[in-house]
């Protein structure tokens, strides 16, 4: 088994590029590529952000005139709901955390030279970012972009004639999520090869990061999601474009005939769903896997059941596979098949409350450094309990009945998935960027953005729970026709004030990246003193990422506090050390 | 840092526990016969979620103060965890979360599991972008055909619905803009949509049901009290979406008797 691993090694290796083109634009190099990923990302969560903050100021001065872009309408409104969950659910929430990061660092972390194919690596990021292009290019065509919301569902996303943007903006939207979902296809392929066969001599699966588990099962979640998305947009472009009828029964818009007759509208919500829950694992998994590593580091402990966690990021992925009807219990699916969606979600509370239980075992007796990726870590523990909390009303049908589609839902997963998630990427950015551009970010920077980010974070998402309880339903432009929402403007209003606040602690961050990444003190290769393989090369890391060497592997990733051990952390590659008790 | 993070982790527990317990915004008043069993449950898993919630939120603040580096102990504790604690909480859950599930059932299979009762008024809902409109059968108690060919939207009412004139079941159909249901009988509802999908949401009947293009989905409900209770569209339908309501009026069995023989006189 060792000579088939070394033998897939030694077949990856591939010499330095030494032209700037192939260095840094069409690079190979899996480093290269983290890091194209991350900016990608970077970009897009400004692009999402910014429009949340055009949608918030809509929702409270409807009708002022804003510089450059007029006054923003009804209909621009939910062009604006579509284009900031698009953006942010896919080229955000997916791109960041498996992209960026999983890309730099699995290879590092097994040990291996590169990914398993390179050259598919790079066409999975040109791949994404051409899907990016496409999507933001439908701003820009006659109609703007589409009004159908991030589940564009059907009729509303498969008739011109359904309202503004339906027309061309809608094909391209839906074409940029297929292109989005074919690079995400070839990415999920490398990253299951890559950990299936190149990890280092020693590197058992079981002595793999937790963050590595968290990569690869989010691959294989990725094999089996994206296809079915992309087979659902084929069809809806089909339905859009040459007159077939998938998703369309027969419909008049405006009392006008469309031609279509016989398709089922579920279909599509269906097709959606099946991607678009295992989909909420996909943006969440890695940053559980690096919580749970962060947690360890800088409590300087073991994780707490190290299998338990594996197990319980199996199961979540599996269990993810077989509850997609919970976004359907008011759709007009059958009511028998409701009780087994919501049995099968409730079940997935248990292992995310294990993963819980873990996170604060882990800092049970813990000698705890608040340096700014433990913050966010701590951070996300908080996040994770409060978005799951709700999780259990969504998952009861009886409860979903009130609940369903009011601001309820939006504040449940913005928590979770959303700003758990991206405090996930934070962590992240927080505790690599040493070893990714050999310079330390600002401290005192960092713990102003995250104290702001927690707090702006719950001021905008707790009072959507009220809301949402309050009846107020999601993707209103106005909450002026209802008369029992009028008493929920001023809550709405003070989520405005905290979105702006929240959104300027961002420019810290940013300020933070790149001033720290030209003046930010210089890293050491073992700045936090951690375990994992990719503190045991240089800063940043060689082409082949150990220089000619390859690493073997005598320990679990998680030694931390040792007893009879000389340091208060043994590395991976340390003699194996047996704890004297 | 320990203990600016406990402070602020419990400060954000107890403001926002603060508003869900002060009910500052909370369920419209319930209205229906089924309201007081989906609210006691609500307010059974939302006790529940709230102790997991405070006790989750201010563990994990204790802890960053209590382990702090420089506080004591002054070395962390060697463990790889706990399986026998691992296991407790393992089944604590499960029991916690399927057993709330299985608590909720029979209220889930009461609403969605039976037909509406044989003396169930039947009233047909259709949506379309962006208005609500209602069929009563009339006397012969039978819904006249429609022809999608035959709608016209700018025309509202029977025309907006396409209703057709040569089928006699249709003659004495009545096309309104309002609800008007009688109070203590149950509600048949027949959703249809015409475009896209609308949702027929009324807040105080604890009432919320999808309307898709080519299905008629029947459901059912209650009202116990007499009033004027709003309708919103609950799935986004397009650009007036947020403007799309309607109006529920529940009266007096003697009151919705004269309101629906009126509007059948009108159509005579």
């Amino acid at each position: 088994m060792a000579t088939h691993e070394f033998a897939a090694q030694a077949s990856h290796a591939h010499a330095a590029p030494q032209g700037f083109i192939r260095k840094y634009v069409f690079s190979l190099d899996h480093k290269i590529i983290g890091i194209q990923y991350y900016f990608l990302a970077l970009a897009a969560v400004f692009v999402g952000m910014f429009l949340s903050l055009l949608m918030r100021i809509h929702l409270i001065w409807p009708t002022v005139a804003l510089p450059l872009l007029g006054e923003i309408k009804p209909e621009n409104y939910l062009s604006l709901v579509t284009m900031h969950g698009t953006i942010m659910v896919f080229f955000v929430l997916t791109t960041a955390p498996q992209g960026g990061f999983g890309n730099y660092f699995l290879p590092i972390q097994i040990g291996a030279p590169d990914m398993a194919f390179p050259v598919l690596n790079m066409l999975s990021f040109w791949t994404t970012f051409l899907g990016f292009i496409v999507m933001l290019a439908a701003f820009f065509v006659t109609g703007g972009a589409p009004l159908h919301g991030w589940t564009g569902y059907a009729p509303l996303s498969a008739l011109q004639s359904a309202g503004p943007g339906e027309g061309l903006g809608a094909d391209l939207w839906i074409i940029s999520i297929a292109i989005f979902c074919i690079g995400a296809l070839m990415g999920a392929l490398n990253f299951i090869t890559t950990t299936l066969d190149m990890r280092a001599k020693g590197m058992t699966m079981m002595r793999m990061p937790l963050t590595c588990w968290a990569w690869f099962i989010t691959a294989i979640l990725g094999l089996l999601a994206f296809g079915v998305l992309l087979s659902g947009g084929i069809l809806l472009l089909m339905d859009r474009n040459l007159g077939t009828s998938f998703f369309v029964p027969l419909v008049t818009v405006n009392g006008q005939l469309t031609g279509h007759k016989g398709g089922s509208p579920l279909l599509w919500q269906h097709l959606f769903w099946f991607f678009g829950h295992p989909e909420v694992y996909i943006a969440i998994l890695p940053a559980m896997g690096l919580c749970s590593q962060l947690l360890s580091v800088f409590s300087r402990k073991p994780i707490f059941g190290y299998k338990a966690m594996v197990y319980a990021m199996l199961s979540i992925g599996f269990l993810g596979f077989m509850v997609w009807g919970h976004h359907m219990f008011m759709s007009g699916m059958s009511p028998y098949t409701a009780f087994a969606f919501s049995i099968m979600t409730m079940g997935i509370g248990v292992p995310s409350a294990i993963k819980t239980f873990n996170w604060l075992g882990t800092m049970w007796g813990g000698r705890i450094r608040f340096s700014s990726p433990m913050l966010f870590a701590i951070g996300f523990v908080s996040l994770f309990v409060s978005g799951g909390i709700s999780g259990p009303f969504l998952a009861q049908p009886v409860l979903d009945i009130q609940l369903h589609d009011t601001a309820f839902v939006p504040a449940h997963f913005h928590l979770i998935m959303g700003v758990a998630s991206i405090f996930g990427i934070f962590a992240a950015t927080y505790y690599w960027f040493p070893k990714m551009f050999g310079r330390m970010m600002n401290e005192t920077l960092a713990r102003w953005h995250f104290f702001i980010s927690l707090i702006g974070t719950y001021a905008i998402f707790m009072p959507m729970h009220y809301a949402g309880m309050a009846g107020q339903p999601r993707r209103y432009s106005q909450f002026t026709e209802l008369h029992y929402l009028a008493h929920l403007i001023p809550l709405n209003t003070f989520i405005t004030f905290a979105a702006f606040v929240t959104v300027g602690g961002q420019l810290i961050f940013v300020v933070n990246l790149f001033w720290s990444m030209f003046k930010g003190k210089k890293a050491s290769d073992n700045p936090w003193e951690a375990t994992t393989l990719e503190w045991t090369t240089a800063t940043p890391p060689p082409h082949d990422n150990f220089g000619g060497k390859t690493p073997v592997v005598h320990n679990g990733p998680y030694e931390y506090g040792v007893p009879g051990a000389p340091r208060d952390y043994v590395m991976q590659t340390d003699p194996e050390v047996r704890a004297a008790h | 840092m320990g203990l600016v993070l406990l402070i602020v982790i419990w400060l954000i527990t107890f403001v926002s526990t603060y508003f869900f317990i002060a009910k500052t915004w909370w369920l419209p008043a319930g209205a229906s016969a089924a309201a007081a069993g989906i609210d006691q449950h609500f307010a059974t898993t939302y006790v529940l979620m709230g102790i997991v919630f405070v006790a989750a939120q201010l563990a994990l603040g204790y802890l960053a103060w209590r382990y702090r580096a420089g506080g004591s102990p002054s070395k962390a504790e060697y463990s790889h965890g706990n399986a026998k604690l691992e296991l407790i909480w393992t089944v604590l859950t499960a029991v916690l979360f399927v057993g709330l599930n299985l608590m909720s059932s029979s209220i889930w299979a009461s609403e969605r599991f039976r037909p509406a009762e044989e003396n169930a008024v039947r009233v047909e809902v259709t949506g379309m972008q962006f208005a609500w409109y209602f069929r009563y059968p009339g006397p012969d108690g039978k819904f006249g055909a429609t022809k999608p060919e035959l709608e016209d939207a700018s025309a509202g009412g029977e025309a907006a619905l396409g209703l057709d004139p040569k089928d006699p079941a249709s003659k004495d159909d009545v096309v309104t803009g309002t609800m008007v249901v009688p109070v203590n009988r149950e509600v048949e509802v027949i959703l249809r949509a015409h475009d896209v999908i609308h949702s027929f949401f009324i807040p105080s009947m604890r009432f919320k049901q999808d309307a898709v293009p080519g299905l008629a989905i029947h459901m059912h409900f209650t009202p116990i009290e007499t009033g004027e209770f709003e309708i919103a569209c609950a799935e986004l339908c397009g650009l007036g979406h947020y403007k799309m309501h309607g109006m529920l009026k529940v009266v007096s069995p003697e009151e919705f008797d004269q309101w629906l023989a009126a509007r059948e006189a009108e159509k005579q």
